[in-house]
């Protein structure tokens, strides 16, 4: 095969700079624990040391919630990984806190990472460097509930924003009360809708959230009538309830809403899913205009592999950044292969459900956080004042525009 | 420790054989008591000192701490987010454990006359001091849920009322995390109640009831005042427990934790947030060192009023 080829021959490309080293190496892969994501990389481990008999690669794994916390206790013990996943978002804390080290151009050439992967692999790159390379990357879509599009009469899922509102009102269901008893859309900021808002909405809006600079940049008209349109589909369309059945794909699994914005890493969920549903491009503007948002989680090499270490620990980091790791990958977790060839073949842009997903990463963007969790927060927060206190849109956004750029400069100072 | 004494006997059997019995038996107790003391040391006080210590720093875990004084501290006070969590701790306790005290003891004041059914009812009230607080708390979750999945407003809505949001609204949330954290606790105190008013002796009713006193009477005057020591302790205990309180809080609005717009806030899940989600070590540390001195200095103060007064 093709690829393979092209793997035997980086492979051999970098066992020439290990001559000489011919007893065995080990080294140490970390990554968080996630059923397919575990079995996928178990493959690619055997995989790999079946191409290279004199490395062995030891699998580690642990909870999410703990994961960067043990990162960061082993560094202080001394103990790091030689190959670490990391989220893209964390890489401003891995990097100053020295948990990994750039990429060698002369083992990752900079212009071949930039012309094969994704564009949205940049978020990995700090100065001239690359810090680490995704082996799949992850965006948003429209997923919907064909039955309830039936019912309601609805041929074809919305492919603008107008279109989803007309869909959400056609699919809502109220009792006698007014209260929703099946959404049209679910509204979840603390799931996917912060993402959506900020990188959708207030760009179709014709704003941008963050200037070059890295500052908030959405405290504008823009950003406002983003809002707007969000918190009118509660206050104004009463097509969806923000804390409907908790979360938004809890209400979409049961079949009690219509339509729910979320990731790839979803449709593991959802296939199990007790009726038939589409998945749709993020809806476009009246212009035609679409974005979405996409992230990943990366592989780098730890601050702590060095000599004989760090070049089985390169060896491994290529082959599992490779077309064949990416349709393992891609066939045990679902998730869409980060290199451009890998992922936009006719096949899979065809697929009904890898299509829509693959379609979005082309003009994704790829919000640049510094502290995830507070960041969405703050747009968690925004959307409260606005639903729950009353408070107008424009004060709302002015708050959470001054709440973000504060971490921003907390992280940036 | 007893084979390291042994070792140390036999290496100068005449300075151990000089020492008089009380002397011996006083080196005994001290190296007894020198485990517990030792590992208090080690598990306790040192990472407390070091909490103070920290509270003076940068620390984000990954860098090296560098001393910035007080920092930490003046960025909390002008934090108004601190100063609501700080506020919402206070509710919990000041709502908490007045109310659960009182639902316990009116519960333990019948339930020592039931006769019928009595181990089994006791247990009930027991059960969910058992149940994990996780899993409770996920239930009450579901519960104040709205229509058409929540039990309440279910019910609510089949008697023609409006349905509620309760965990949804900044007025509603902090009370609607109380009741099943002041139900959780009730088995507890009412055992610990039940135990008190059996302690006292029954001579005192009987004299009581001979003098012509009313069951008004005889709870105000002698139930009451025998249960002191019972009171004392359930209140410092519950208290701790309320400005402490995390669990029931973090289940319950796992989405949006101490949301919506930190209402239910506690400090400790402040502290939990700025540590393992922000790694702002420093920040947190001195949270925990705010933490501690309400601790303190709330215990300091109900032994204090509750004192025995002699």
């Amino acid at each position: 095969m093709f690829s393979k080829a092209k793997i035997a021959g980086l492979a051999a490309g970098i066992s020439f700079l290990a001559l000489g080293s011919a007893q065995a190496v080990e080294i140490e892969y970390w990554q968080y624990v996630f059923d397919s994501r575990v079995q996928a990389m178990d493959q690619l481990i055997k995989n790999f040391e079946a191409a290279n008999p004199d490395i062995t690669v030891k699998h580690t794994t642990f909870p999410y919630a703990d994961y960067q916390t043990r990162v960061v206790a082993a560094k202080v013990a001394g103990q790091g990984p030689d190959v670490v996943q990391l989220f893209y978002g964390w890489l401003d804390n891995f990097v100053s806190g020295e948990l990994i080290q750039p990429l060698d151009p002369a083992v990752f050439p900079t212009a071949e990472i930039e012309s094969d992967f994704f564009p949205i692999v940049s978020a990995m790159k700090r100065g001239d460097s690359y810090y680490g390379l995704p082996t799949a990357v992850r965006s948003l879509a429209l997923f919907y509930n064909k039955a309830l599009f039936e019912e309601a009469g609805i041929a074809n899922p919305p492919s603008n924003l107008e279109e989803l509102l007309a869909a959400a009102e056609a699919t809502v269901k109220r009792d006698g009360g007014g209260n929703i008893i099946s959404e049209g859309i679910t509204m979840d900021m603390a799931g996917q809708d912060h993402h959506w808002w900020r990188e959708a909405l207030i760009r179709q809006n014709g704003g941008v959230p963050y200037d070059a600079e890295g500052n908030v940049a959405y405290n504008d008209a823009a950003g406002a009538a983003a809002l707007k349109f969000y918190t009118d589909l509660q206050t104004e369309q009463k097509v969806g309830l923000v804390g409907f059945m908790d979360e938004g794909q809890a209400a979409f699994r049961a079949g009690l809403a219509a339509m729910t914005i979320d990731g790839t890493f979803r449709l593991g969920a959802f296939e199990s899913n007790p009726f038939e549903w589409g998945v749709v491009e993020l809806p476009a503007d009246a212009n035609g205009v679409r974005s979405n948002y996409s992230s990943y989680f990366a592989n780098a090499i730890g601050a702590s592999a060095q000599g004989e270490e760090k070049i089985a620990a390169e060896k491994f980091l290529a082959y599992i950044s490779s077309p064949e790791a990416m349709e393992v990958w891609l066939d045990i977790v679902g998730e869409l292969p980060a290199r451009r060839d890998v992922a936009l073949t006719e096949t899979n842009l065809n697929d009904p459900i890898k299509g829509p997903f693959l379609k979005g990463l082309e003009y994704a963007h790829t919000t640049k956080f510094y502290d995830e969790a507070a960041q969405r927060q703050t747009a968690i927060d925004m959307v409260n004042r606005v639903l729950l206190e009353g408070q107008s849109v424009e004060d709302s956004l002015a708050q959470a525009a001054a709440a973000e750029q504060a971490i921003i400069d907390a992280a940036t100072k | 420790m007893a084979s390291a004494t042994a070792k140390q006997g036999a290496g100068s059997t005449r300075f151990w054989d000089r020492l008089n019995m009380s002397t011996k038996r006083v080196i005994w107790a001290w190296t007894f008591l020198a485990l517990p003391i030792l590992f208090y040391a080690a598990i306790r006080f040192y990472p407390t000192f070091t909490a103070f210590w920290l509270s003076l720093t940068d620390w984000d875990l990954l860098r090296p701490a560098n001393f910035i004084g007080f920092a930490n501290y003046q960025k909390m006070f002008a934090d108004p987010v601190f100063w609501k969590v700080f506020q919402n701790t206070f509710l919990y306790l000041l709502v908490g454990t007045p109310v659960s005290l009182i639902i316990s003891f009116v519960i333990a004041y019948y339930l020592d006359r039931v006769r019928f059914m009595h181990g089994f009812i006791r247990a009930l009230y027991f059960l969910p001091f058992l149940t994990t607080a996780a899993a409770m708390g996920w239930v009450w979750r579901w519960f104040y849920q709205p229509l058409p999945i929540g039990v309440i407003n279910g019910f609510l809505s089949t008697i023609g009322m409006e349905q509620q949001p309760f965990l949804r609204s900044t007025l509603q949330a902090l009370p609607s995390i109380l009741v099943p954290a002041i139900w959780a606790g009730l088995g507890f105190q009412i055992i610990i109640f039940m135990a008190g008013i059996r302690a006292i002796p029954s001579t005192f009713y009987e004299a009581a009831k001979i003098d012509g006193l009313g069951d008004w009477a005889i709870l105000r005057k002698i139930t009451v005042p025998l249960l002191k020591p019972t009171t004392v302790f359930l209140v410092v205990f519950s208290s701790i427990g309320f400005l402490r309180i995390f669990d029931q809080v973090y289940n319950m609005t796992s989405n949006d934790p101490g949301g919506p717009l930190n209402a239910t806030k506690p400090i400790v899940l402040m502290i939990y947030q700025t540590a393992f989600s922000s790694y702002q070590m420093g920040y947190a540390a001195a949270q925990t060192v705010v933490l501690f001195t309400i601790l303190l200095v709330v215990s300091l103060l109900q032994l204090y009023v509750l004192r025995e007064k002699k």
